[in-house]
């Protein structure tokens, strides 16, 4: 079963996307911020993180500028998932090595299809 | 549209019974029109959600319910009502690359293909029942990601439906926050989509690549020609056995011997048309009958 960690310092959100990720048979982890998702990526190596942008101590760009630091293995997929809706951020996102962008609000259908694009369901 | 109160004329109903009795006249009136106009029937999932996708409509007009809006239309010659009525009753679901693997064939294994048999060097494609376009629109960015490929290409893609609303907004190209995240990859969102206010709008290039046409698929005047793929995929499953045979009669008629067709999942040529048959090459497709004997055939010459 694949991992995927959810990134968020927003308990409702990593609810709701703990919901929907499990439903899709995926199995899930959290960290509530990207430092706490360094650590995690560093213990359990997952497929993929679902990453919000805005978060405390470590933001969601942070992390993704310390992800080759920190000698994975295997680099997880990235989907940032915010609600920094405007052009410039998505195109800053995936610039910075973002694998693809969900755009908050999302459902099952959006999550669903992004995590079809990267290959990992 | 032939519509006769024998079935029921709506009253305004008095008490919960007559009521219901009452908008189950109503809904069979109203599922009617739906059918004169497009063959299309309404299961009983899509029933059961027939007032709320009538609200709009009702709101636009003053009609207090279901059973006043078949009244006006039993009483009334009103065009723009029937019209808006078949609009909102239709199913207009679609995303992005639908089916994933289907639009990963398409790429890898249908579109190079026609580009190595097409001498003339044209493509011709049509999405029959493209709703509000997303499915053209995704052919068309493909093409274009590999224009490559295609320069010095002749291409055609129509695509047809016959919601005027949908065409209207495929047309326009703007498509909401929600749309374009499913089944879009967000390169390709960057690339051919501008921000329009909260909405994304598909750019001007990728737009006049696609020919949309409000058509019926049971009197199509927007194909001519043939095709070298057709898609027709969800759209019969809402249709009788007869009115199938119809629709593959006429995507028969705008095929070729070498020509792919594409149908939903779930949906089947197998006893619906002499027409066509399982591609042996692309799976999930189908080839003209001629073709496929004749691919057998080739093959077997091969193996000799």
């Amino acid at each position: 079963m694949k991992n995927c960690l959810v990134v968020d310092d927003s308990k409702v959100i990593r609810k709701v996307a703990r919901h929907i990720l499990e439903s899709l048979d995926l199995s899930v982890s959290e960290a509530v911020d990207g430092r706490d998702a360094l650590t995690q990526c560093e213990a359990s190596a997952p497929d993929v993180v679902l990453l919000d942008w805005n978060m405390p101590v470590m933001s969601g760009m942070e992390f993704l500028q310390a992800l080759p630091g920190a000698g994975l293995a295997a680099r997880p997929k990235i989907i940032f998932c915010t609600t920094e809706n405007g052009i410039s951020h998505i195109k800053a996102a995936v610039e910075a090595g973002a694998d693809e962008y969900v755009m908050k609000p999302f459902d099952r259908e959006t999550l669903e299809s992004k995590l079809a694009i990267v290959g990992v369901i | 549209m032939a519509m006769t109160p024998s079935s029921g004329t709506p009253s305004s109903g008095s008490g919960a019974s007559a009521s219901g009795a009452s908008s189950r006249s109503a809904a069979r009136i109203l599922s009617g029109l739906l059918e004169a106009r497009t063959g299309q029937i309404l299961s009983e999932n899509r029933a059961w959600r027939m007032e709320t996708a009538l609200k709009p409509v009702l709101r636009a007009h003053g009609l207090a319910d279901m059973d006043a809006l078949a009244a006006r239309l039993l009483t009334r010659k009103d065009p723009a009502l029937e019209n808006a009525v078949v609009n909102a009753l239709l199913n207009n679901e679609s995303s992005f690359f639908r089916d994933l693997q289907i639009f990963d064939m398409i790429h890898r294994q249908i579109l190079p293909q026609i580009h190595a048999q097409r001498s003339d060097r044209t493509l011709r494609i049509w999405s029959a029942g493209c709703s509000t376009g997303q499915e053209a629109y995704s052919i068309a960015i493909q093409i274009s990601n590999a224009m490559a490929r295609w320069r010095g290409w002749r291409i055609e893609i129509l695509a047809t439906d016959i919601s005027t609303a949908a065409i209207d907004q495929a047309k326009a190209g703007i498509f909401t926050q929600m749309d374009v995240q499913r089944g879009l990859a967000v390169g390709d969102l960057i690339k051919w989509f501008e921000p329009s206010g909260d909405d994304w709008c598909a750019n001007p290039a990728l737009r006049q690549m696609i020919d949309f046409r409000t058509d019926n698929l049971f009197d199509a005047r927007a194909p001519m020609g043939e095709y070298d793929l057709l898609l027709c995929r969800n759209v019969l499953l809402y249709f009788t056995p007869e009115r199938r045979q119809d629709v593959f009669r006429l995507l028969a008629r705008h095929s070729h011997a070498r020509s792919v067709l594409l149908l939903g999942a779930g949906e089947t040529v197998i006893g619906h048309s002499e027409d066509f048959v399982p591609h042996p090459e692309f799976r999930g497709g189908y080839g003209r009958r001629i073709e496929a004997s004749s691919l057998a055939q080739a093959s077997v010459h091969r193996a000799l």
